[in-house]
């Protein structure tokens, strides 16, 4: 196949140049401005994260160290929010409860999420037999609350973070693999896809290059709410005593034991906690919110 | 037709039905959508054939079974002497490399996520025709040029182009595998008439200069007898009447050829006025239960009380005109 120049007249040249593209910090200032509450959704996360991260450098006092003279201590400058009936100090713990949160939440968002995402699409690509057997299966998987199901394989496996951040995933991973099979569905019949197996592309480059990306705007959104409910789940089962064990600092188990007895003679130790568990889920839940607008493509120009 | 001896491609009574299933937990087979019917064609080498018919006829049908998006359920798509409706997967991949195909809808043809330079790339670098990065660069910039697009264009996105740019562009995937055979289905329905008539010149300078073979599935009649060499006409599953351009638009023999042409008004309003058209009355039947004998009878003006029972097959009444219908004669 020769290829020559072709005819001047055919060339097309019209606003050739380069278009205006925006650059990550004016995307993220854009987003400010438009997204009020998607901000303060990610200031808490931020928050939260920055915490969790930094929690060597943060915490006034070893999270883990009992000071026998300062228990059940309220709030002071020298202990911010109190301590818990073993004298440790509620910041340090719940500091450092951030950073559990943080590798419970995320791992267990992102592991589920991803086996999901592939799992979903692949079912919608495929559909027939295979669609009907993978749905099927997550069906059952399904059918078990969130919770009743850690619980199941918590009692399996045994406790410990490494088991509860097992016993979080695999219930997350139908939730999104049902969400993601419905928007694969519709992209399944697009022309491009055809295409692409006009083109000879295999199965799984079509499902990862051409099927996955274009999911990717319900798939973040979805990833988003599963952080809030990992963290949700884990502070239950801590709370139950099936999660995370003494003496890592959880803020389920914070909520635990001496919290409940305490409740009226020292309620910053109960208070604190809950505070921690309930801004964090509602500051990821409001960015996951705005993030649903800021990631339509054909809006993100704007 | 100039090499009727060795066609390129060769459909012989090419057959696509549709189950229709019904029931939740046992899945009753209780019909099937005749889209493609038994159908006979062949296009040689350098020709373009226009598959004309309205909505719902099959011919898109008939293009997604020759790309073998879909597997027919009877009948041979002889390429180049391979049967397409059985090929194996392993062989498949190398004839995909020779087949391609523009769509329609310059809009949803193009994965919106993916920029031009990876879209046309793409089936470069899978097919292992260019690995260096470099290299399959410059011959994506060559590739938009050919089609009429500055090469800079490989830095967009889709939504960052017209309906126009956008097609070229689709025009450019389909020729990254340098095949020799194109099917363009609705390729210029979707765009404006000037945007069209650009397109289409696209597409003939590009069939005279690569050597290109086209099936072009239309509706639009003025553009298949300015691009078509030989046109096709489809109702219902089944083809009517086929004969070389000329021969068909100065002389359609098929009754239903006969209203598809009238059927285009004429720019000037003074013969537009004076013509004596006759729409064809009714609806398109349903291919899930089509009419007996001819398909056209109900609707066919000068239909016998044989037509109800024998189904007509297409005959040549003259040199290169074949039809489909016992009435003509």
């Amino acid at each position: 196949m020769s290829l020559a120049l072709p005819n001047e007249t055919l060339l097309d040249r019209s606003a050739a140049g380069r278009p205006f593209r925006r650059s990550l910090l004016q995307r993220v200032l854009s987003f400010c401005v438009r997204e009020p509450m998607g901000t303060l959704g990610l200031v808490l996360v931020l928050a939260m994260l920055i915490a969790g991260l930094g929690a060597d450098w943060i915490a006034p006092y070893n999270p883990t160290s009992n000071d026998f003279t300062a228990m059940t201590e309220p709030p002071s400058w020298a202990h911010p929010l109190g301590t818990d009936q073993f004298g440790r100090d509620l910041l340090s713990r719940i500091v450092f409860g951030a950073r559990t949160a943080i590798i419970v939440g995320f791992t267990c968002a992102i592991v589920g999420g991803v086996v999901g995402l592939v799992l979903g699409v692949a079912s919608a690509y495929f559909g027939g037999g295979v669609d009907m057997l993978f749905q099927r299966v997550l069906d059952v998987m399904m059918a078990f609350p969130l919770i009743i199901m850690a619980l199941a394989v918590v009692a399996i496996f045994g406790t410990g973070v490494q088991n509860v951040i097992i016993a979080i995933t695999i219930p997350l991973i139908p939730r999104c693999a049902r969400v993601v099979r419905s928007s694969a569905l519709s992209i399944r019949e697009v022309p491009y896809i055809d295409a692409a197996r006009t083109c000879g592309l295999g199965h799984a480059r079509i499902i990862l290059r051409h099927m996955v990306p274009n999911v990717m705007a319900p798939f973040l959104i979805l990833l988003t709410a599963f952080v809030g409910q990992a963290i949700l789940a884990e502070a239950s089962l801590s709370y139950l005593g099936l999660g995370v064990q003494e003496p890592v600092p959880a803020w389920g188990l914070m909520l635990q034991g001496g919290a409940e007895e305490y409740a009226s003679t020292a309620p910053w130790i109960a208070i604190f906690p809950g505070l921690a568990i309930a801004l964090t889920v509602f500051g990821i839940s409001l960015f996951g919110d705005a993030l649903r607008d800021a990631l339509d493509p054909k809006l993100r120009d704007r | 037709m100039s090499a009727a001896a060795s066609p390129l491609l060769e459909v012989k009574g090419l057959r696509m039905h549709f189950p229709v299933t019904e029931g939740v937990l046992r899945r009753r087979k209780i019909g099937e959508v005749k889209a493609v019917d038994g159908i006979d064609f062949a296009i040689a080498r350098g020709d373009t054939l226009g598959l004309v018919g309205e909505s719902g006829c099959g011919k898109t049908t008939t293009g997604r079974c020759i790309l073998r998006l879909e597997r027919p359920t009877g009948g041979a798509i002889l390429y180049d002497g391979i049967d397409l409706a059985t090929v194996e997967r392993s062989a498949l991949r190398a004839l995909r490399r020779r087949i391609q195909v523009v769509y329609q809808d310059p809009y949803s043809s193009l994965n919106p996520r993916m920029k031009v330079g990876e879209i046309i790339g793409e089936p470069i670098k899978v097919h292992g025709i260019e690995r260096d990065a470099r290299r399959r660069a410059a011959r994506v910039a060559e590739l938009l040029m050919l089609c009429g697009l500055d090469p800079s264009f490989a830095d967009r996105y889709p939504h960052e182009m017209s309906g126009g740019q956008r097609q070229r562009v689709g025009i450019a995937r389909a020729l990254a595998l340098e095949p020799e055979f194109i099917i363009c289905d609705e390729a210029v329905s979707a765009l404006d008439v000037s945007i069209q008539a650009q397109i289409v010149n696209l597409l003939e300078d590009l069939r005279e200069r690569l050597g290109l073979t086209y099936l072009f599935i239309a509706h639009d009649l003025s553009v298949v007898r300015h691009l078509c060499h030989h046109v096709a006409v489809m109702y219902l599953g089944r083809i009517v009447e086929t004969a070389p351009t000329d021969e068909i638009f100065d002389n359609p023999l098929h009754p239903y050829t006969q209203a598809l042409l009238a059927s285009v008004p004429v720019p000037d309003p003074d013969v537009e006025a004076a013509r004596a058209f006759r729409p064809v009355t009714g609806e398109v039947p349903s291919p899930i239960n089509p009419p007996s004998g001819c398909v056209f009878h109900p609707r066919c003006p000068i239909a016998v009380e044989g037509c109800r029972s024998a189904r007509p097959e297409l005959r040549e009444v003259r040199p290169g005109h074949f039809v489909a219908c016992s009435e003509v004669v």
